[in-house]
């Protein structure tokens, strides 16, 4: 069974990568709770804890911004397309907090040369959370044409 | 040591079958591993084992199967691989 070919009309001079990703906000909260900093160490960037309450803020404080920064990390990670044996680190893939509550994507490490590679000129991030569920979007733009001033 | 994965693997896995029925090779990401309760997987494992998981091992291929996740202890352990 062969499937059909992705539809694409011309070549627009970019292509686009999109990713996203579903994290239930209670299961972020039982992590923090059960164990602590190892848990927040491993996924999440001094940085990240400090935007969502501090690493002495309450379990449930933390867990819906950083849900919804673990699914952005998801949803870069299926924009990235890592092999099995190529992952980046979670925290080398940082949601960056701006002025008026925007967001922002840092890469550093293997997300910084897995973006590179695949030539993705700019990711850009949308987050939100709600009924108990954390969401995030990554749409990641690939310039077919290659990359100026390289 | 097959018996202590799949203990972590019930205990924080949150997979919706019954950990005893998976094979050694099944793939646990089908069978309704997720990304976050990987994590927490892995943190288990490590407090079963007493070990922590180095960065080249941090990868989805660690955790997709019992088999693989013994593998990957014993190379952390120095102990017989699990029979696959």
């Amino acid at each position: 069974m062969t499937a059909g070919v992705p539809w694409q009309l011309a070549d627009a001079g970019f292509d686009l990568r999109v990713g996203t990703d579903l994290q239930p906000i209670a299961e972020v909260e039982e992590a923090i709770r059960t164990r602590g900093e190892r848990y927040l160490a491993r996924l999440f960037t001094a940085y990240e804890v400090q935007t969502c309450g501090g690493p002495g803020a309450a379990p449930e404080t933390l867990a819906a911004g950083l849900a919804a920064r673990f699914a952005a990390k998801e949803a870069t990670l299926k924009v990235l397309r890592p092999t099995p044996n190529m992952v980046p680190r979670w925290t080398e893939i940082e949601v960056v907090s701006g002025e008026g509550g925007w967001t922002e994507l840092a890469l550093i490490g293997q997300s910084a040369d897995m973006a590179r590679a695949a030539e993705l000129a700019f990711l850009r991030l949308s987050m939100s959370h709600g009924g108990g569920f954390a969401l995030a979007t990554v749409v990641a733009v690939r310039l077919t044409q290659g990359i100026s001033g390289r | 040591m097959e018996e202590q994965i799949r203990v972590v693997l019930a205990s924080f896995g949150r997979l919706p079958v019954d950990v005893s029925s998976l094979r050694t090779t099944d793939d646990l990401y089908r069978a309704g591993l997720t990304s976050h309760a990987s994590v927490n997987v892995m943190l288990g494992l490590e407090d079963a084992f007493d070990l922590e998981f180095p960065d080249e091992l941090l990868r989805k291929s660690t955790f997709e199967s019992i088999g693989s996740i013994a593998t990957a202890i014993s190379s952390l352990v120095g102990t017989a691989a699990v029979q696959v």
